[in-house]
């Protein structure tokens, strides 16, 4: 295999798997030798050693399902050359300017709101209307209280000190809802069990008497969780908060997992791990694109219970729904995929913005058709109110 | 060696498209782990057994669950046997030096499938069967072992690998695997196979059958697997689907949809899948599978 204008084929495959690299692998010296001493012994059929190259270098399904795609870019210039945004050349950003749909999810000056298309069922509107009220006469909204000092702008959206502070209540709040499970034991000092096996061996130095005894007790083992952030139109007051909270979420939480969705969802937690926080958020808001129209949390909770549930659900995890609940699709199918959701994870928490003001109850259908299966509900607007709820968290 | 593998393992009943053959030769010839990952039901166990097959060689398998240690995994003192060895030389007062000897010897080691596989004389499949439901920590302590092939017993020391085993490592991907592990592997992902491989499998394993219920079964199912299902019907599903039409006597599908209706428990198997394929689903499917 010599790729056309270069002069060996330790320049091509060097210059294969930096471009690998590039595109998320992580490949070491060893690939590269092992990939040429592969590739020595060849004998010129392109299909088998694509597949060896395959074999030797990817480490996941989703490597393994993008790797043809590099392989032919590479190999033959063929497709996409990088899948990273900055070369990102499908879509038609240029810069870190704000795509259109998350303009609104991120502009916080006043006038955003007026366009803001109310959506859904007919009693939003009297929500709706409620809610700009509402805002002017308690300023309680997030939103509302930074308006003054901030513009539409990444940077201030990822300001570090408050990205810090979520990170901080995110934490916190995993804490709070980790429980414990498992029956298994084990070896501990502080144990409360009598571990006969071992204390017998530790013994076995000192003749058989007992004067080493060993301790067991059932681990603490971290809870998984599973965020689904509403990212539609009403909710586009609390999204940056929002975000943050999730970002948080899962900065600190190695066993979580975050998705977008609206009436797609999409899975956001590699997006959201970068260490780049600008880049993060702007990666954020390119897969966000497309997004239109109310919320389909039914349709998308289908999609989730389809695919990601197997791999993300396990009986240790608690999965957490932030949304206003207004639910374009049939609330039905809403019930129905929750009872699914249900039949998978521990425990199901419905944070919902809208509770938090005066007057508000839970009686759209889709919230109706929802609120058997949710183990817990509650209010979460404003950072200081999902401190609010971290004892209760514990406590269930 | 690429066509060898294939058709010996064709010969012993697994048919495995190009890109899992050519991992399995790759794994061969480099000498190190495989990573298996895929739906449940695909069929990742059976490659470490028909390997085990073609290679003439034991199985050793070690099937991972949450909680799994090193005691289990890899080696254990027969601490009963030592405590006893302990009592009757104390009786006889002979001397500790001997006893100690005696007690930390090979007839007091349990040994565990990991340990078994790097003292086997010839090289054995060692099948590490789900690995994604060990510990984090269990799998840092696999990472020793699969890099270098030896194990450390500290009242023995350390024990290098008699052969080094070809290693299949499966996951079912509930939890996700640590980027050191999947270094150490080479990958490869199994999907559902394409109704003419599954075909093919039918056919290797129920020779009896007709090659044309055989196809038909295969397109079926295949087209089962589109259907929006909360579990897909694996290979071992249609497997036990192809015995039982077999045993019914069931020459085509489109033959007689009752009784296929009644066979459909071999490939459904929660309550949801069976009542969201109705009869016409059923009628449909085989429609276009005959």
């Amino acid at each position: 295999m010599v790729k056309a204008g270069s002069t060996g084929p330790l320049d091509n495959v060097q210059g294969f798997v930096s471009h690998l690299r590039s595109n998320g692998f992580s490949l070491g010296q060893k690939e590269t030798e092992q990939a040429l001493n592969v590739l020595i012994n060849t004998n010129g059929n392109l299909a088998r050693d694509r597949n060896r190259l395959k074999a030797l270098f990817t480490g996941n399904h989703d490597q393994w399902s993008s790797f043809d795609n590099l392989f032919e870019a590479f190999w033959f210039r063929r497709g996409k050359k990088r899948n990273t945004w900055q070369h990102n050349t499908k879509t038609s950003e240029k810069s870190c300017k704000l795509p259109e749909v998350w303009s609104d999810h991120l502009n916080e000056e006043t006038n955003g709101q007026e366009n803001a298309t109310p959506q859904i069922e007919t009693n939003v509107h009297e929500h709706n209307d409620g809610e700009e009220k509402n805002q002017v006469a308690t300023g309680r909204l997030i939103a509302t209280k930074h308006t003054a000092r901030t513009k539409t702008d990444l940077r201030q959206f990822v300001d570090p000190e408050e990205i810090a502070e979520a990170e901080k209540l995110a934490y916190n709040l995993a804490k709070a809802i980790q429980h414990k499970l498992s029956r298994r034991r084990r070896l501990d000092k502080r144990g409360r069990w009598l571990d006969f096996r071992r204390t017998i061996r530790s013994n076995v130095r000192y003749g058989g008497d007992l004067i080493d005894i060993k301790k067991q007790r059932i681990p603490e083992r971290p809870v998984k969780i599973v965020v689904l952030l509403d990212v539609s139109g009403s909710m586009q007051h609390y999204s940056r908060f929002f975000l943050q909270f999730v970002k948080g979420l899962v900065c600190q939480w190695l066993e979580s997992d975050a998705f977008l969705f609206h009436t797609k969802l999409i899975r956001v937690t590699d997006t959201i791990r970068d260490n780049n926080t600008t880049r993060a958020m702007t990666k954020l808001s390119l897969m966000a694109e497309g997004f239109g129209g109310g919320t389909k949390l039914g349709e998308c909770l289908k999609v989730f219970n389809a695919t990601y549930a197997k791999k993300t659900l396990t009986s240790r995890t608690t999965v957490i729904i932030l949304s206003d609940g207004y639910e374009v699709g049939s609330a039905e199918n809403l019930k129905t995929e929750l009872q699914q959701l249900k039949k998978r994870a521990k425990r199901l928490i419905w944070l919902n913005p809208l509770l938090g003001w005066e007057n508000y109850a839970p009686v759209t259908a889709a919230m109706q058709a929802a609120l058997p299966h949710i183990d817990h509900f509650a209010a979460a607007n404003t950072l200081v109110s999902l401190a609010a709820i971290e004892p209760e968290l514990a406590r269930l | 060696m690429y066509q060898t593998i294939k058709t010996r393992l064709s010969g012993v009943g697994y048919i495995a498209d190009d890109s899992l053959t050519t991992a399995i030769e790759l794994a061969l010839d480099l000498a190190r782990p495989l990573l298996l990952e895929g739906e449940a039901g695909v069929g990742k166990t059976e490659v470490a057994k028909s390997l085990a097959k073609i290679l003439d060689t034991n199985l050793i398998r070690l099937q991972c669950y949450e909680g799994l240690d090193v005691a289990n995994a890899i080696y254990e003192w027969n601490y009963q046997k030592q405590l006893l060895a302990i009592k009757i030389s104390e009786s006889r007062s002979s001397p500790a030096e001997g006893i100690e000897d005696q007690i930390f010897s090979e007839k007091y080691l349990l040994t565990r499938p990991l340990l078994q596989a790097v003292r086997q004389e010839n090289p054995p499949v060692l099948l590490i069967d789900e690995i994604d439901r060990a510990d984090m920590e269990f799998e840092a302590y696999l990472l020793e072992i699969l890099s270098d092939y030896q194990i450390t017993v500290p009242e023995l020391g350390t024990i290098k690998a008699t052969s080094v085993p070809h290693v299949i490592l499966t996951s079912n991907g509930t939890r996700e695997l640590s980027d050191a592990l999947r270094r150490r592997c080479l990958y490869s992902y199994v999907d559902f196979p394409e109704p003419e491989i599954e075909r093919e499998i039918i056919l290797a394993r129920l020779p009896e059958i007709e090659i044309q219920l055989a196809d038909q079964i295969a397109r079926f199912v295949s087209g089962l697997r589109r259907e929006d299902l909360e579990k897909l019907p694996g290979m071992a599903e249609t497997l036990d689907w192809a015995h039982a039409l077999y045993g019914m006597k069931i020459t085509s599908i489109d033959q007689d949809f009752g009784k296929l209706q009644q066979t459909l428990i071999c490939l459904l198997k929660t309550e949801r899948d069976l009542k969201s394929v109705t009869p016409e689903v059923t009628s449909r499917l085989a429609g276009k599978a005959a």
